[in-house]
């Protein structure tokens, strides 16, 4: 039994990671119908952004808890920008033209920051300071869950209750869910669509990259390769849950971890990723909108 | 109020306007009709931004728009109920019209103007909280028009507001139309395929074939212009 609840928690840990990254793919989905292949290489550079803030800090001093705060911050804004910079640079310009172009467009960002972060920082994993401290008061309960396990799940629940309000009571969230809608009425009700595109990019790339570190801090190691991985992974997440559904790429997010998590414990972690991957063969065999997606009418 | 000079549009190699000039004044219900393909709805679209010519004019009170983005040219009082009624489907009925106000920050004048719409439409305030993709064709379109008047537009561009509706919805639809018109002193500029109707409200009338305008008149003149009569009246 005790086995089954570390599993359990090391499983929403892992799927609180995904979710947080799903939550990126799902909305740029939701409003431009593009799958923003380069959103992993996002939440990479966040992690190496937190990585070099957190390791110039600790070199000056400076107390952990503004270490985590500071370096979250740094990441989120970092990638932020990133996240702007790409959409504008590599979508904008093909906003009219075939999905498939900006689909293309969209690997070679992935590929051009890959490339980009392994000759600034070599191919070796390199050691993630361990941000999250044990607390004492966790100590009883350390065999079965860990401090940073409980740290990673409420910070990401927070984020996602921030993000729901937003959507929900912002006047940007009421622009973002009209134009996920209808965007060219979206535009004649006086909305700047590209000003919801662009906060879409810079929202779910501060989400990404606060979960980079997180996760990084969490493992305890980094390099450039960890984007591409934790991007697919998220990406199975947010189809698994139902694309453009931002429940759906939560819930998405959790049922992959903790599959992976018990597949890991009960059989094996060769085959963490054939369970992960057959679940979403699965689904979309008997519900291929996902768990929560909209069952889209065909125009005929 | 509004003119446009010689407003060319394409669709990547396709010229969908080809040479489009008119003019709207202030307080006139101005009605363009047409065939299928004709080039209404792109010029609606081309006067909204979301379709921007690539040559000719647009002026709206004398201030060129021609290249000005969707959602400026709304801030300045130009609001289209498009063909189709782009209800926003999983928001309510409320949401719907809030967004109409999307640009507004006067609460207390909006109240006022949600107050109008439901005595309008007084089907909306029953449905309020019910998603918009629930409600019927005809509540659906009383809905988009109310939702472009919560924007309190000075120019309203209505696309084909008969589409696909039961001949007594229209008649309201249309009377309400005439109402708008005269209560709020809201221009307006009318698209149809209805041109009959369409006539009987409008002061003047354009005809649009192929991407240019072959025909202008007053609407009486049109509504006995033998040709009108022959090509959109079925008499």
């Amino acid at each position: 039994m005790e086995y089954f609840i570390e599993l359990f928690f090391s499983g929403l840990t892992r799927g609180s990671i995904y979710a947080l990254i799903a939550l990126g793919y799902t909305m740029v989905y939701g409003i431009i119908g593009l799958i923003n292949f380069a959103h992993g290489e996002i939440y990479m550079i966040g992690a190496f952004t937190s990585f070099v803030v957190a390791t110039v800090l600790s070199i000056y001093g400076f107390p952990l808890l503004s270490i985590v705060l500071l370096a979250g911050l740094a990441a989120a804004v970092w990638s932020a920008s990133y996240g702007y910079t790409i959409e504008k640079i590599a979508y904008q310009p093909l906003r009219q033209a075939p999905r498939l172009s900006a689909l293309i467009s969209a690997i070679g960002m992935s590929i051009f920051l890959q490339n980009y972060v392994l000759l600034a920082q070599s191919s070796d994993f390199q050691p993630f300071p361990e941000l999250i401290p044990d607390f004492d008061f966790m100590e009883p309960y350390a065999h079965v869950v860990g401090s940073a396990e409980i740290v990673i799940l409420l910070v990401t629940a927070l984020m996602m209750v921030g993000l729901t309000l937003l959507i929900k009571f912002s006047r940007i969230g009421k622009a973002m869910r009209a134009t996920s809608q209808d965007r060219t009425m979206a535009m004649l009700v006086g909305i700047d669509v590209n000003r919801v595109i662009s906060m879409t990019f810079i929202i779910g790339s501060a989400l990404a990259a606060v979960g980079g570190m997180l996760i990084a801090s969490h493992i305890g190691q980094i390099n450039f390769f960890i984007g591409f991985i934790a991007g697919i992974k998220a990406f199975t997440a947010a189809v698994l849950g139902g694309i453009g559904s931002i429940p759906g790429a939560v819930l998405g997010g959790f049922v992959l971890g903790l599959t992976e998590s018990f597949a890991t414990g009960y059989v094996s972690s060769d085959y963490e990723d054939v369970f992960a991957f057959s679940l979403l063969v699965l689904i979309l065999i008997f519900k291929p909108a996902g768990l929560l997606g909209r069952e889209e009418a065909q125009k005929v | 109020m509004l003119e446009l000079r010689d407003v060319r549009t394409y669709y990547g190699t396709i010229q969908a306007l080809k040479g489009i000039s008119l003019e709207i004044k202030s307080g006139e219900i101005i009605t363009l009709i047409g065939a299928n393909g004709a080039g209404k709805s792109t010029t609606l679209m081309s006067i909204c931004g979301v379709a921007p010519p690539r040559s000719g004019e647009i002026l709206f009170r004398g201030e060129q728009i021609t290249r000005m983005s969707p959602d400026h040219i709304v801030s300045l009082g130009i609001c289209q109920v498009p063909e189709g009624r782009h209800i926003f489907p999983q928001l309510t009925v409320q949401e719907n019209l809030d967004m109409g106000a999307f640009l507004r920050s006067d609460k207390i004048e909006i109240k006022r103007d949600l107050d109008y719409v439901f005595s309008l439409f007084p089907i909306l305030a029953q449905r309020r909280e019910q998603a918009g993709g629930t409600l019927s064709g005809g509540e659906q379109q009383m809905l988009a028009l109310s939702r472009a008047l919560m924007a309190r537009p000075q120019l309203l561009l209505l696309d084909e507001p008969s589409m696909g509706l039961a001949p007594l919805i229209i008649r309201q639809i249309f009377e309400i139309i005439k109402k708008i018109n005269q209560e709020q002193d809201t221009t307006i500029f009318l698209v149809e395929q209805n041109a009959n109707q369409a006539l009987h409200i409008a002061d003047r009338g354009y005809v649009i074939e192929n991407g240019a305008v072959t025909l202008s008149d007053s609407a009486d003149n049109l509504l006995t212009n033998p040709e009108v009569q022959k090509a959109y009246l079925g008499i």
